[in-house]
């Protein structure tokens, strides 16, 4: 909703030349994207945490670590996957192209899970901080820029009319990379918020 | 089955846990008291596992609880100050997410469970809708289904009214009957046979 709202103002406050607004889109939608993803992750785990589930989750005789992993997977359902999909009606506010399509959504699809692996992370250590959210986009910036610049020239290069493997495959490597670690480290970092 | 050995646990800059040790076997019930700020819901918190002592152990069966995390979490029920429920999920809903993460669970067991803890007449409204005595019960009867062989209870009579605190002293009698062990943080004592209890005082901080 956040991004849908960032990208489709955008038009209404820049030039109406459509070459300028193609222009600006990948900076639009990516900056969109980062924010919106940085704002939901703030209710990754606060809401378990607040009720005690998450204590029980902890206490289950079941890995945390797959267990977080699978609600971050459920997060980015609900938040990063809507996001992508909605994402060609604010591309077209932009002006991008029909053809172009395809290559912002695959960005945008890989990027956002991406970020919500690496945010899980910052989600798990702000748990205990009270006004968390600050916090955790401090933590969690620094971590998504090569996400950031990495989907923004695979949307640049995708509305340009470009080969946007390369790009795509250095966001594959960051979501594999979390892939691997993110959940292992969002487990440490829970059992530390939780004491 | 249970042993604390010289656990100490600072809060910031208090000392609430001094070298805390008890032993706890199959059939015992070691009640916590003392005052508030004491250290009982440190204390066992520090059980669970979910504070690290500074120093001292807690073993299970022999082995240090943290060396075996996941093996002695599967035989722990843990219930805090505040019942984990989800408010949007009725009763039954409820049990069958928070146990079913532990085990396999039928709906037969589940109302066996809320109709043992007085919570069957509400099983199906929405947590968020029950009073706090209610939402204690429906909490008790997850203990009760867990199948978990130590009981952490951290005040477990609170907002319970008369028959809930009779509830109470039942269930843990059932489940000392069991083989059962039963570590509870508690203001006034149990009625229970002396050669099942075990005190434990804790001390001002």
């Amino acid at each position: 909703m956040f991004f849908m709202i960032v990208a489709t103002l955008f038009p209404l406050t820049l030039t109406p030349e459509m070459s300028r607004l193609r222009d600006a889109a990948p900076g639009v939608l990516w900056i969109g994207a980062l924010l919106s993803s940085l704002l939901a992750l703030e209710f990754l785990f606060r809401d378990d945490a607040v009720d005690g589930t998450l204590e029980q989750f902890a206490l289950s005789g079941q890995s945390l670590t797959w267990m977080l992993f699978a609600k971050t997977c459920t997060h980015w359902l609900l938040t990063g996957l809507p996001l992508a999909l909605t994402a060609p009606i604010a591309a077209a506010a932009l002006g991008v192209s029909f053809e172009a399509m395809g290559g912002v959504v695959a960005s945008l699809l890989l990027g956002s899970f991406a970020m919500s692996l690496v945010g899980a992370i910052g989600a798990g250590l702000t748990l205990g901080a009270r006004r968390g959210g600050v916090l955790l986009s401090l933590l969690t910036l620094p971590l998504a820029v090569p996400i950031l610049i990495f989907g923004a020239r695979a949307t640049q290069l995708a509305i340009g009319g470009g080969d946007i493997a390369p790009p795509m495959y250095l966001l594959g490597a960051i979501a594999v990379l979390g892939l691997t670690l993110a959940p292992l480290a969002a487990a440490a970092a829970v059992r530390i918020g939780l004491e | 089955m249970l042993t604390v050995q010289g656990v100490h646990l600072w809060r910031g800059d208090r000392h609430v846990l001094r070298g805390v040790s008890f032993d706890g076997g199959a059939g015992k019930c070691v009640l916590l008291t003392g005052k508030n700020g004491a250290g009982k819901t440190t204390l066992i918190r520090a059980i669970a596992g979910l504070l690290d002592p500074e120093e001292g152990q807690v073993f299970w069966r022999g082995t240090p609880a943290r060396s075996r995390r996941d093996e002695f979490h599967a035989e722990l029920a843990y219930l805090g100050h505040e019942p984990p429920l989800k408010g949007d999920l009725s009763a039954r809903e409820n049990l069958k997410y928070s146990i079913g993460i532990r085990r396999a669970v039928t709906t037969a067991e589940i109302d066996a469970a809320l109709t043992r803890t007085g919570a069957i007449t509400f099983a199906d409204r929405a947590v968020r809708m029950l009073s706090a005595g209610q939402r204690r019960r429906v909490a008790l009867a997850g203990v009760v289904l867990s199948n978990a062989v130590l009981w952490l209870l951290d005040e477990p009579t609170t907002n319970l009214d008369a028959d809930g605190q009779q509830l109470v002293r039942d269930l843990i009698s059932e489940h000392l009957a069991r083989a059962g062990l039963v570590v509870a943080a508690v203001h006034h004592s149990l009625p229970l046979p002396a050669e099942q209890l075990i005190t434990l005082e804790l001390g001002p901080s």
